[in-house]
């Protein structure tokens, strides 16, 4: 469905200074199919989202959609051609939602771009108020009128009411209660169902990526270090970063937790500002080798389906 | 101290006074917290979990906000309503605080190191010299690498997972018997956060702290707490330990959100149970249960009369306020119904 080739964003910071935030990724999701993206904070994670779609202008490399190429700059011609296939729900459902507008017109404004008549639109979106759990009386409302997880409804209805194909999901549930996280997970899962949607689900939550995708990648510093099927990732990751970034994931379960060995994973991610060669992780890394200071790892297949990029898993 | 508790909270109502009316945040709480002993609240926004340790630190603005009945000892001494100048003399001294967005809350004109030697100089008396020496210590003790350096660092140069650390050793600064701890970790990565939840364990086992956590997190109190508190519309619907509430759960809302986690226990996955609705508006609270509205087994009494905390005489630490634990009341599945006799409270 969708595929990128060696994607690279990098942000000129002043005085020859380059911030990695992407650097190099090559991933692909399948149809029908939700990729759960997890790293932490200053992986790089949402920028991928953002570049994917034509959000920030992209470094170097490729996107395939559908077979197709995408632009690497996108002109406002190619935003509203693309729009109807590619949409994207986002993270913050208090700054994402124009304040100024109704609620009919912010879900409705894809549609009136597309010169749909008025009333066929409140029609539509008196729907799509209904299929993401809110009432159609509620389109003459502004955003301030609505909770944190009813906004993310909104923010729903308003990607998926132009009937995309792909949708990048970029931490929709990391604002909301736990009992609203539900709601909102499982009605994402609804909609791929019925819609035959494919996302790319970008989330800090290691627990309910893992519930709601199929497969998993794991970013750390702009590369991309695991991917594989949600379970095996989860269960037997293999890459020494995954390992301990799921170790150090918290249960919902007392005496499991009194089990668990106290953090491994010492310090912090470092900064993505002109970096050399070598695997991004070597100086946090309890296995590091030699080579991993100066050779970047390549991303190889070790079971079915399931990349690492880690020099552990290089042949002898 | 003697036969004292070291935090004794009872009875505590909270309101604030706002245009849309009045808003009762803490509707009548009740709990106490032993010396070294780490206690969690949970609750989703709005439960009134913060207002309720803010008011017993006294820094919720007063007007709007009124603590209108309760009381809160400290070893056995009022805090609760004190003057300023009184209230500093157990501020900071004696309870600490960390919160929940380190960014926010430092001085970003100030230096680490003179944020954290101005609580040792007003409340310890100590000279600029001495007081600095004690924050290196006090950072080396949080961890922090190359802590005298840092100390002469400003806020913007540290990232957040060193932010809380360094605002955990300025609280730490007088030894307090109590830190209270709002959603220490919520702004955190999962790998930062399991180093400051060890921190914080760490703290207190080996100097005997006590700790109340406040988060929405099950997750973060399954891996730190001894006790918990589950808060819902200004109320502590149940209480125990951690174990009576993740492997017991007496209240239907505690039972509510284990089943709108996912769960890696066990390889399968379950559908995510989310909870229909949302918490009552605490304009005007339901004259019945608060969460009788959104509560899969609720009965008439429920939507009448608010249910008062229900425990078993055998584990009297284990608490519920819901109607389904009085006597007589219908078996619910998956619900920890003891045949319970006493109730207080009422």
């Amino acid at each position: 469905m969708i595929e990128t080739k060696n994607l690279k964003k990098h942000f000129h910071v002043g005085r020859n200074q380059t911030l990695h935030a992407v650097d190099g990724i090559s991933l692909s999701i399948a149809e029908n199919e939700i990729l759960g993206l997890v790293g932490e904070s200053g992986s790089g994670k949402s920028t991928f989202g953002k570049t994917l779609i034509g959000l920030h202008e992209r470094t170097a490399g490729d996107v395939f959609f559908k077979g197709s190429p995408l632009p690497q700059k996108y002109t406002a011609k190619d935003h509203l051609r693309y729009s109807a296939d590619i949409q994207m729900i986002f993270q913050d459902p208090y700054a994402s939602l124009n304040p100024r507008m109704t609620v009919l017109d912010i879900i409705g404004e894809g549609l009136a771009l597309k010169g749909i008549p008025r009333a066929d639109i409140q029609d539509e979106v008196g729907f799509w108020l209904r299929r993401v759990g809110l009432h159609p009386d509620h389109m003459s409302r502004f955003p301030h009128e609505f909770s944190g997880g009813q906004r993310q409804r909104i923010g729903i209805a308003r990607a998926m009411i132009i009937k995309p194909k792909f949708v990048v999901c970029d931490e929709p549930i990391s604002a909301l209660d736990v009992s609203v996280q539900a709601q909102v997970v499982n009605l994402l899962e609804d909609l791929k169902d019925s819609l035959g949607l494919t996302l790319l689900f970008i989330a800090h939550d290691l627990s309910m990526v893992r519930y709601i995708s199929d497969r998993m990648a794991v970013m750390y510093l702009g590369t991309l270090v695991e991917s594989g099927p949600s379970d095996a990732v989860f269960f037997e990751p293999k890459h020494p970063y995954t390992r301990l970034l799921i170790q150090s994931n918290p249960e919902a379960d007392p005496v499991l937790e009194r089990t668990r060995p106290s953090a491994e994973l010492t310090g912090e991610i470092t900064s993505p500002i002109n970096m050399g060669p070598g695997c991004r992780f070597a100086d946090r890394c309890p296995e590091v080798m030699p080579q991993c200071q100066s050779v970047t790892p390549e991303s190889r297949l070790i079971a079915s389906d399931h990349q690492v990029a880690c020099h552990l898993y290089d042949e002898r | 101290m003697g036969t004292h508790k070291l935090l004794e909270v009872s009875n505590l109502s909270v309101e604030f006074e706002t245009y849309g009316g009045v808003v009762k945040a803490v509707r009548g709480v009740d709990f106490s917290v032993d010396a070294g002993e780490v206690l969690a609240i949970v609750g989703e926004s709005g439960c009134g979990k913060s207002v309720t340790v803010q008011s017993i630190m006294g820094i919720i603005p007063m007007p709007p906000g009124k603590i209108t009945g309760g009381s809160a000892k400290l070893k056995g001494e009022e805090i609760l309503g004190l003057q300023a100048q009184a209230a500093n003399q157990f501020r900071g001294k004696e309870i600490g605080m960390i919160f929940q967005d380190p960014m926010t809350s430092l001085n970003p004109t100030m230096t680490i190191g003179a944020q954290i030697a101005e609580t040792l100089k007003v409340h310890r008396g100590l000279s600029t010299q001495q007081a600095s020496e004690i924050a290196s210590e006090l950072l080396i003790r949080t961890r922090i690498p190359e802590a005298q350096k840092r100390l002469n660092q400003y806020p913007f140069e540290f990232s957040g997972g060193m932010l809380q650390r360094a605002m955990i050793a300025q609280s730490l600064a007088c030894s307090p018997s109590l830190l209270i701890a709002d959603e220490p970790t919520t702004a955190l990565d999962v790998t930062i956060q399991a180093q400051i939840l060890d921190l914080l364990k760490e703290l207190q086992s080996r100097d005997g702290m006590a700790i109340i956590l406040i988060t929405h997190d099950l997750a973060v109190v399954a891996r730190t707490a001894q006790n918990v508190c589950v808060m819902y519309a200004g109320q502590i619907v149940e209480q125990g330990s951690v174990d009576d509430i993740f492997y017991k759960s007496a209240h239907p809302y505690t039972l509510g959100l284990k089943l709108a986690m996912p769960s890696n226990v066990s390889q399968q996955n379950k559908k995510l149970e989310p909870i229909p609705g949302s918490p009552p508006d605490l304009f005007s609270p339901p004259s019945g249960c608060g969460y009788a509205a959104r509560c899969p087994h609720a009965m008439r009494i429920c939507h009448k009369e608010n249910p008062p905390l229900f425990s078993d005489p055998r584990e009297p630490l284990h608490a519920a306020r819901c109607w389904l634990q009085a006597p007589g009341a219908p078996k619910t599945q998956g619900l920890y119904q003891p045949n319970l006799i006493a109730s207080h409270g009422a």
